[in-house]
């Protein structure tokens, strides 16, 4: 039982009202994706882990759970990166700076950043993955010597669907990080690799015992470069993963993000292999 | 006082003195079924009921719940719902009272639910216990609940001429003190309680084919089972059996806008995990795809997740889904057949 007045007190704030979040700086990345940086009411900080994600309102339109890409230590505002695809998103694009919306969060479990202190990274970005995982990259590089060796592996279909393009360029002229990138489809212009992410894997070199490999990206990639990463002996617990999912609450109750007996908002988004194989099959990133 | 008795020919008296003390609802009858309704005309209350359409849950748990009402300009958030009422449920069934206390877990597990404890703070819960089977959809005993586990405050039960009434809180001693015709229980009455319960045992007998851990384990064992895809090809995805448990609280939500296209409400709205786009994503990828899938979901969330979880079994053996399913999905029957492939 809880005491008495703990639960009076919790019961006249609710935790579905959302704060107030400025937009101070929004710009299109390419066709598809919009980049925003908001700002709380008196500058204050999100306070988020990278990995973690926020409940998006638009009043009328609804709510979305969107992942933070910026690091918590770029401080006063956060950012997101947001996809136009459904009706939240498509109202979300119309904005830009100076207009408000509603945020609620952060919510869920960021990556295990304290566990992967010491460790070399290996960061597999797939698509929309870098999203969640530049707030890893950023906060990686403000704290860089925490950190082994670090390399980034990063797809996606077309050339014009590269996010963040001169921070990319940027993190590769970088001398303490690697950065390998490959697209699907190549255009004219395009130099680099060409194929699907999981070709790059096998190149790599890592120690696995001593290598966090952290992979995001659309559902359908997670089977295949796990299967590629675990041919390089990574120890299950050191293969994370983070998992998209409907969310309505973000508080462990509304049950649309539930893989089995687990609130993806409460205890993920982000997963470790070890916690993927436990689940007997309503995981479809597992793999096979 | 721990136990009270009323005779049969005062409980109007005493409904008309909780009408007055708070909003009083309690089931009557709605054509061949049974409704819980606020009380208005007393001898509409029908305490010879099988469980009612919807269990009380639509009191605590509302099918539209306001959850804040906004602003978009300029931005702004306000409650919803000023003042929450006090409020008495009558002749509650003990399952349905197994599934308040499910969901009192539920929403009290941190972040908890404001909307919720503030309903379940106002409540007042007079329970009356069942003396036979509602119908043959039961499965109250192998859950455990045909008999009261606490999470009342007043429990009734039937001895002929009078009802014996358990005192279980301080709200509910309030409601019978002070009052000529409610009297301190005598040594007989405790006789008769104890004879009822002994009756009682040899008309209530488990309805699955094994203990309760048994079915855990059968359950541990099953996820891959094929009689998921029998049951799925049955299932026709209306949702009923999620709308009728007792125990189901998923939900969705949604904001609604007034005239002026500036201010609004966002509710939180029942939803269920047997819609095909319930797991949906903008994306496209539906994560529990076939109504197999979602069926077992739904049992799974009765008889294993919450175990594991919350050491509670979600089934109140209410029977309900099993009464409501169009396509003739029985509970019981699933489950036993599970038992008994898990055997092999």
């Amino acid at each position: 039982m809880i005491e008495r007045e703990i639960l009076l007190e919790k019961m006249k704030t609710s935790p579905y009202k959302p704060m107030r979040g400025k937009i101070i700086q929004a710009y299109m990345l390419t066709e598809k994706e919009k980049f925003f940086r908001i700002e709380l009411e008196n500058k204050i900080n999100l306070g988020h882990e990278p990995g973690q994600f926020v409940m998006v309102s638009l009043f009328g339109y609804g709510e979305a759970p969107i992942s933070i890409c910026s690091s918590p230590t770029d401080k006063g505002y956060f950012e997101l990166t947001v996809r136009n695809v459904g009706l939240l998103t498509n109202a979300l694009h119309k904005l830009g700076k100076g207009d408000i919306v509603g945020i609620r969060g952060p919510f869920g479990k960021g990556f295990p950043i304290d566990n992967m202190f010491g460790y070399d990274v290996m960061i597999v970005a797939g698509g929309l993955g870098i999203v969640p995982l530049r707030s890893l990259i950023r906060y990686i590089m403000h704290n860089r010597n925490d950190f082994g060796n670090v390399q980034i592996l990063l797809g996606c279909r077309t050339p014009k669907e590269l996010l963040f393009k001169d921070e990319t360029k940027e993190w590769m002229k970088r001398a303490e990080i690697k950065l390998n990138c490959t697209v699907d489809r190549a255009d004219e212009e395009w130099q680099g690799n060409v194929g699907l992410i999981t070709t790059l894997i096998p190149g790599v070199d890592i120690n696995p015992a001593r290598t966090y490999c952290v992979i995001v990206g659309p559902p359908i990639m997670y089977r295949f470069v796990i299967a590629e990463v675990l041919k390089k002996s990574i120890p299950d617990h050191q293969i994370i993963v983070s998992l998209e999912r409907r969310m309505k609450c973000g508080l462990g109750k509304c049950g649309h993000c539930q893989i089995e007996g687990v609130y993806v908002c409460q205890s993920g988004p982000v997963f470790n292999y070890a916690q993927l194989k436990n689940f007997k099959g309503e995981c479809h990133e597992k793999a096979a | 006082m721990k136990y009270a008795v009323i005779k049969k020919e005062d409980l109007n008296k005493w409904l008309e003195h909780l009408k007055k003390k708070a909003r009083l609802y309690a089931p009557r009858k709605k054509e061949n079924l049974f409704i819980f309704r606020p009380v208005k005309d007393i001898s509409e209350v029908c305490l010879d009921y099988i469980p009612t359409i919807l269990p009380p849950k639509k009191y605590y748990y509302p099918q539209k719940e306001k959850l804040f009402r906004f602003k978009i300009n300029p931005f702004k958030t306000s409650k919803a719902i000023p003042k929450f009422e006090d409020y008495i449920l009558f002749g509650v069934h003990t399952c349905d009272i197994a599934g308040i206390q499910c969901m009192d877990v539920v929403f009290r597990e941190n972040p908890e639910d404001p909307n919720y404890l503030n309903r379940k703070d106002k409540m007042i819960i007079i329970g009356l216990e069942c003396l036979k089977y509602c119908d043959e959809y039961a499965n109250c005993t192998s859950m455990g609940n045909h008999i009261p586990r606490g999470g009342y405050d007043l429990m009734m039960v039937d001895l002929g001429k009078a009802f014996i009434i358990h005192i279980n809180s301080e709200k509910g001693e309030k409601l019978v003190t002070g009052l000529n015709y409610i009297k301190e229980a005598k040594e007989e009455d405790m006789l008769a309680l104890e004879r009822v319960r002994e009756e009682k045992k040899k008309i209530f007998k488990e309805e699955f084919n094994a203990p309760l851990q048994k079915v855990y384990e059968a359950f541990d064992k099953s996820f891959n089972s094929p009689l998921w895809q029998e049951v799925g090809k049955k299932c026709v995805a209306c949702g009923n059996c999620t709308a009728v448990c007792p125990t189901c609280y998923c939900f969705d939500v949604l904001d609604e806008m007034e005239l002026s296209l500036n201010e609004g409400l966002r509710y939180r709205i029942w939803n269920s995990c047997q819609m095909d786009d319930f797991a949906k994503v903008a994306g496209g990828e539906d994560f529990r795809k076939g109504r197999e899938a979602r069926q077992r979901h739904r049992y799974y969330r009765k008889f294993k997740y919450p175990v594991d979880k919350f050491n509670r079994y979600f089934c109140t053996g209410c029977g309900r889904c099993t009464r409501t399913c169009m396509a003739g999905i029985n509970l019981v029957e699933t489950v036993n057949l599970l038992l008994k492939e898990a055997e092999k």
